[in-house]
């Protein structure tokens, strides 16, 4: 039995930037990108949703973000993860990779009882890569980022394979340990139609807030407790129900400030046209030999 | 705020060799410790790498703090970080560079992490400068410039608040050029105090392939993109590399599409490089592909779209059909040779 924490991931679809979310200066509007599950994240989970099916055990995924980021959570339901944690507060916003695995490491110790920690390598959004180790770090565990294959989960420890510049390597590592995933290691499964039948209405505490607010005759505690009954409630950790620092978390935990933002602009200037025919090619090809480009 | 001013480099080294990207910092890492007026250090680990410790000194190199122990031989993320760790928080350097290699990417974070700096990833410029941010006066603070957002944008990062600033740089990215006066050598031990937490991890066995491919040393590269349509139309691009005497690449789409191969694709998810001349044929230009190529000497670009953005940066323009233009080229080669 072995227990997987996964940490997941909403992020806005920077990889498909069409013409409707562009400005008319030509930058990209952010807030008309849709939001998606991170996909390295997806696979980490299947990798997770692998390892209980083979070793028995429980797979809990956590995000921070949002209250619109439980639509990641739902989608872990549905490919079968057994609970779910949205971590959620406005003091938690503009939080770098530090404020965020302080948090994110806080939640993983408030859950406790894991054998794993599971992430993508690195979100779209950011590209940073620097979440995983950093919590890593501050659970006081070891890592293994870049993982390619699970090769063996025993008693305590876990042999994995891992990429390496020019090459890959074969480590060993007790446990608990944290481990970050490259994006084509394994393909996430689909969801399962059973699941989205049974965990469609799945809420968080702050999706039920919302609904007890719009509806004078629900009552919030009594929401949360029928959720909870029906298994369709996403645990909810906002700033009060976590030991935390306020000033390690948001922005004034995140010591990496944005000084300036400029949107990419073409260079232009001195381009000389060659005409495609011989003696335009000859020409090119006689000035590259002069410039003993060409020997 | 109380640090010392310097700037470190971690030295990265792969079965006792120096990695390219690390001496490269150097260089940009000579440069920012002239403009701050303090000093360079290389921080290097491993068993039995006093020489690579001696080789930093021709970019510029102030001092060196060299690490040496049997179990230190190949990289591990806790050692390797405690080690640094312990170091950055009794000296407290100003700035510490590692490279956005995988070794670097899995190291920097910890580091950061432990003693709460702030870090950049994959940054493509760095400098020193004076900044004033939120109705405040920083001296000599790093700019930690990268493209963001999927390229779209480019950001500059400051960390005012913290005594020392973080940041990976990808390999090829920053000019490799050694000093004209080295310093004299001075190497620093730094005691390595083993803990069991080091052990850990265990490294069972180790596949390292040479680069073949060596994309950043070829003086010229002919690279192909997606516009090509299929393998077949790819080997010109292969014909014509083979013609000029140059290497064979390819955008992120040709490597998708299986023009060739992950190990050749340039830009941003791929190797970046300076040649002294790059040939693009059927490549659009998206910025992540100009993100790894814009630096050569001389672009020569070939597409049958005018429009397309590869013609902002290229230095001659061929508009027109590649599976015509690029025959007529080696021919016309050919016949200079002659």
């Amino acid at each position: 039995m072995f227990n997987s924490i996964v940490m997941v991931k909403q992020v806005p679809d920077t990889a498909n930037i069409s013409g409707k979310v562009m400005k008319d200066d030509g930058t990209v509007n952010r807030t008309k990108l849709p939001a998606i599950f991170n996909h390295e994240d997806r696979v980490a989970l299947e990798l997770a949703l692998q390892v209980k099916e083979k070793y028995g055990g429980k797979v809990i995924a956590i995000t921070m973000g949002p209250p619109r980021a439980s639509d990641v959570l739902r989608e872990c339901l549905y490919m079968g993860v057994d609970e779910t944690y949205l971590v959620s507060d406005r003091k938690f916003a503009g939080a770098d990779t530090l404020a965020t695995s302080y948090v994110l490491s806080e939640v993983i110790k408030k859950i406790g009882n894991y054998h794993f920690v599971f992430a993508g390598r690195q979100a779209i959004d950011g590209d940073t890569a620097q979440v995983g180790p950093q919590t890593a770090e501050k659970l006081g565990i070891p890592q293994i980022t870049y993982t390619e294959e699970i090769l063996k989960v025993e008693e305590n420890k876990i042999k994995i394979k891992r990429k390496l510049d020019g090459g890959y390597e074969i480590v060993e590592s007790t446990l608990p340990v944290l481990i970050t995933v490259l994006k084509d290691v394994v393909n996430p499964r689909p969801f399962s139609a059973k699941r989205v039948m049974a965990f469609k209405n799945a809420r968080s505490v702050m999706d039920l807030e919302k609904l007890a607010e719009e509806n004078s005759l629900l009552y919030i505690d009594k929401l949360v407790h029928e959720y909870k009954e029906k298994n369709l409630l996403i645990n909810t950790f906002t700033m009060d129900d976590l030991n935390l620092d306020v000033q390690r978390c948001g922005i004034s935990g995140s010591p990496t400030k944005v000084h300036k933002v400029e949107s990419v602009v073409l260079k232009g200037g001195n381009q000389i046209k060659i005409e495609p025919t011989k003696a335009g090619l000859n020409n090119l090809i006689d000035q590259l030999m002069t410039d003993h480009i060409f020997a | 705020m109380n640090f010392t001013n310097e700037v470190w480099v971690f030295i990265e080294q792969r079965d006792g060799k120096p990695a390219d990207v690390s001496f490269e910092l150097l260089c940009k890492g000579h440069k920012l410790a002239q403009s701050m007026n303090g000093k360079l250090k290389s921080l290097v680990i491993g068993d039995g790498v006093k020489e690579i410790a001696k080789e930093t000194f021709k970019y510029g190199v102030d001092e060196a703090l060299l690490v040496e122990h049997s179990s230190l031989k190949n990289y591990r993320t806790l050692p390797y970080s405690r080690i640094i760790n312990d170091l950055v928080k009794t000296i407290v350097p100003r700035i510490v560079l590692f490279g956005a290699t995988i070794i670097g990417r899995d190291l920097a974070p910890r580091v950061a992490s432990n003693t709460r700096s702030g870090l950049t990833a994959d940054c493509t410029d760095l400098q020193v400068s004076d900044v004033k941010y939120v109705g405040k006066d920083y001296a000599n603070l790093l700019l930690q410039i990268r493209p963001a957002f999927g390229g779209n944008i480019i950001a500059t990062i400051i960390t005012p608040e913290v005594p020392t600033q973080m940041a990976t740089v990808r390999e090829g990215v920053m000019e490799l050029t050694p000093v004209e006066y080295p310093n004299e050598i001075k190497i620093t031990r730094i005691e390595y105090k083993p803990d069991p937490i080091d052990e850990l991890v265990q490294i069972i066995e180790q596949h390292r392939e040479d680069n073949k491919v060596n994309l950043k040393a070829a003086p010229i590269i002919v690279a192909g993109g997606y516009g090509l349509s299929t393998k077949e139309n790819f080997r010109l691009v292969e014909e014509l590399a083979h013609t000029v005497g140059g290497e064979i690449a390819g955008s992120r789409a040709a490597v998708d599409a299986g023009f060739v191969t992950p190990d050749r694709q340039v830009g941003q998810t791929g190797v970046t490089v300076r040649p002294k001349l790059y040939i693009a044929v059927g490549i659009s230009g998206a910025i992540q592909h100009r993100a790894g190529m814009q630096e050569s000497n001389k672009i020569i670009a070939i597409n049958s779209d005018p429009e397309a953005p590869i013609f902002e940066i290229a230095h001659y323009g061929i508009v027109g059909d590649a599976m015509e233009i690029i025959p007529a080229f080696i021919e016309a080669y050919k016949h200079k040779l002659k």
